[in-house]
């Protein structure tokens, strides 16, 4: 009797501890959800009362919405670029880093700020450097022989000069790599150099395998990210760019909610955002136990 | 054997040598450019402007009410801090430390938080915020913070998890109340994951372009980086100032992820993504 008393006390306590969360999470998350799926089935501008459509919005979009396929396309290859690129060169830097050479903590710090800084200083920066005439990029690759690319006033190259731009910013899967290789036991590696394993055996067979969550881990935030990208593409090209090369799905997102005051439109749009984004997660999250390697589980 | 070794050193600080100097040019180009006069802006050949033209700085600053903005961006930033520390310190009290029935389901749905992307919520909480008169003030960039923030929640919570239990115990004896409990043995143990959670919700507050981009509208309220960006829509042919100001606004995050730089990198350890 008493038991059960405290137990209930305790539990009270836990309730009201949590409770500005559970508040928070009702009414800034479960409860727009649920308003903003009703709304992605109207046509509201914010002024006049909503008006049901039921499901034209969705028809519209998938139908005859050349921006939306637009900016699905430039958004996915994005992705397709900046991530593989992104992690690779990450990882590299971070085995880098790994390897206690003399400077090692000093090196780290000055590849992780450019994740720190604020995107839009950032992004003004990287619209001067890239500036086709008089940029400071173009400028530095004439000493490669490389002739002056046009970036961002060029559909060809728009795209790519965001990729580069967020190349900058690999320090900060810089350090999530570094978290994951520092947790690798060192004797396996000196027992697989005593088996006369070479570097890329010991890369191949040791480091990847028990780096493998980690991987995972910065693959899905990565697409969440790239997937989201706004202040870069609003800031650089506000209107989407040249031929709308650079319409990232967010900025399209934007434009059609505070720009057109199409809300139950742009409504429809952050769904499907969002269940492209959750389906990609899941299917990574499916085949993961093909590549991902888990110590518990052996 | 130990050539090889010796090949692979050099090799190693010749990559990051190189990586470093890439990773720097764009920082250097930006001070470069944020010290030289209209007559050099243009010209990438020069490095060192001579003489550094520091009235940049004031003329770019004096072009705005930067104190105003730096007033705003400040005033935002540490009541969304304080606010985050407070609301997600107790809720992670709650899920570490009290047994209470539907303490997992609730857990996960926290964790799930963290898929839904803001863009699904964006347009009604924007209408909430307009609907209680409150689009234009600082209101709807503060006040979410008073009620946690799932990442943060969920980082506190772990290393609450590793402070022992029988501390509690002891106090509650001693007829402590759970909020003693909390702020006067809980939370002066964590601190190492508190300074954690401050230093990146400043960074991630201090960064806010979004935000204020949807829910502020009179110029005077802007924060730094909403400012930066009404800036460049000004004075887009003046290179030297808009490279100023990105620097000023840069500035106190370099200065604290100088003093600061451990907690930064932290926030992935205590995640648990060890391994």
């Amino acid at each position: 009797m008493r038991r059960s008393s405290f137990a209930k006390k305790e539990a009270l306590r836990g309730y009201l501890c949590i409770s500005p969360w559970v508040f928070g999470f009702v009414v800034f998350a479960l409860g727009p959800m649920v308003f903003s799926f009703f709304i992605s089935m109207t046509r509201w501008d914010m002024i006049k009362p909503a008006q049901f459509v039921g499901l034209e919005n969705y028809a519209r979009i998938f139908a005859d919405d050349f921006r939306f396929r637009q900016s699905l396309w430039v958004t996915a290859r994005y992705a397709a670029l900046s991530l593989p690129l992104g992690m690779a060169g990450s990882l590299m830097l971070a085995m880098l880093l790994n390897m206690n050479l003399r400077g090692t903590r000093l090196f780290r710090a000055i590849f992780y700020i450019p994740a720190i800084l604020p995107g839009v200083a950032v992004t003004m920066l990287w619209l001067w450097i890239l500036k086709p005439r008089d940029g400071v990029l173009n400028y530095l690759l004439g000493f490669l022989h490389i002739s002056p690319k046009p970036w961002i006033s060029d559909p060809n190259w728009a795209l790519p000069s965001f990729v580069i731009m967020s190349l900058w910013g690999i320090g900060g899967g810089m350090i999530i790599y570094l978290a994951g290789l520092q947790g690798i036991p060192q004797e396996l590696y000196e027992a697989a150099e005593i088996d006369g394993a070479g570097t890329w055996a010991r890369f191949r067979r040791i480091t990847l395998p028990l780096i493998s969550p980690t991987i995972l881990f910065n693959l899905v935030m990565g697409i969440i990210g790239s997937f989201q990208v706004f202040t870069a593409s609003f800031v650089m090209t506000p209107n989407g760019g040249p031929g709308y090369s650079t319409l990232f799905y967010v900025l399209y997102l934007y434009q059609k909610a505070f720009r057109y005051l199409q809300m139950g439109y742009a409504s429809a749009l952050a769904w499907i955002l969002f269940i492209i984004i959750l389906g990609l997660t899941l299917i990574i999250l499916r085949t993961s136990n093909r590549w991902v390697y888990y110590e518990s589980s052996e | 054997m130990k050539k090889q070794k010796t090949f692979w050193k050099i090799a190693s600080y010749a990559t990051i040598l190189m990586g470093i100097v890439i990773v720097m040019t764009p920082v250097v180009w930006l001070i470069s450019t944020s010290l030289k006069d209209a007559s050099q802006v243009f010209d990438p050949t020069i490095w060192i402007p001579r003489p550094p033209h520091f009235e940049n700085y004031t003329k770019a600053l004096s072009v705005m009410p930067f104190a105003r903005y730096l007033a705003n961006t400040c005033l935002v930033t540490f009541s969304c801090m304080a606010l985050t520390i407070i609301s997600s310190s107790l809720a992670a009290f709650g899920f570490a430390r009290m047994r209470f029935p539907g303490r997992n389901i609730l857990f996960v749905t926290l964790l799930s938080t963290l898929m839904l992307p803001a863009q699904v919520t964006m347009i009604p909480v924007f209408r909430i915020w307009s609907g209680l008169g409150l689009y234009d003030t600082f209101a709807p960039l503060i006040a979410p913070a008073a009620f946690g923030s799932a990442f943060y929640i969920f980082l506190l919570r772990q290393y609450f998890l590793t402070i022992p239990m029988e501390m509690d115990e002891a106090a509650r004896i001693d007829g402590a109340g759970t909020l003693t409990i909390w702020w006067r043995i809980v939370m002066p143990q964590a601190k190492p994951a508190l300074a954690t959670v401050a230093v990146l919700s400043f960074m991630s507050h201090w960064n806010d372009f979004l935000g204020p981009l949807i829910y502020l509208s009179d110029p005077s309220k802007r924060t730094l980086a909403l400012a930066l960006w009404a800036f460049q829509g000004q004075y887009s042919t003046d290179w030297n100032l808009l490279m100023a100001a990105s620097t000023v606004v840069m500035l106190p995050l370099l200065v604290l992820f100088f003093f600061a730089q451990r907690y930064f990198v932290q926030g992935v350890a205590l995640s648990g993504l060890k391994g």
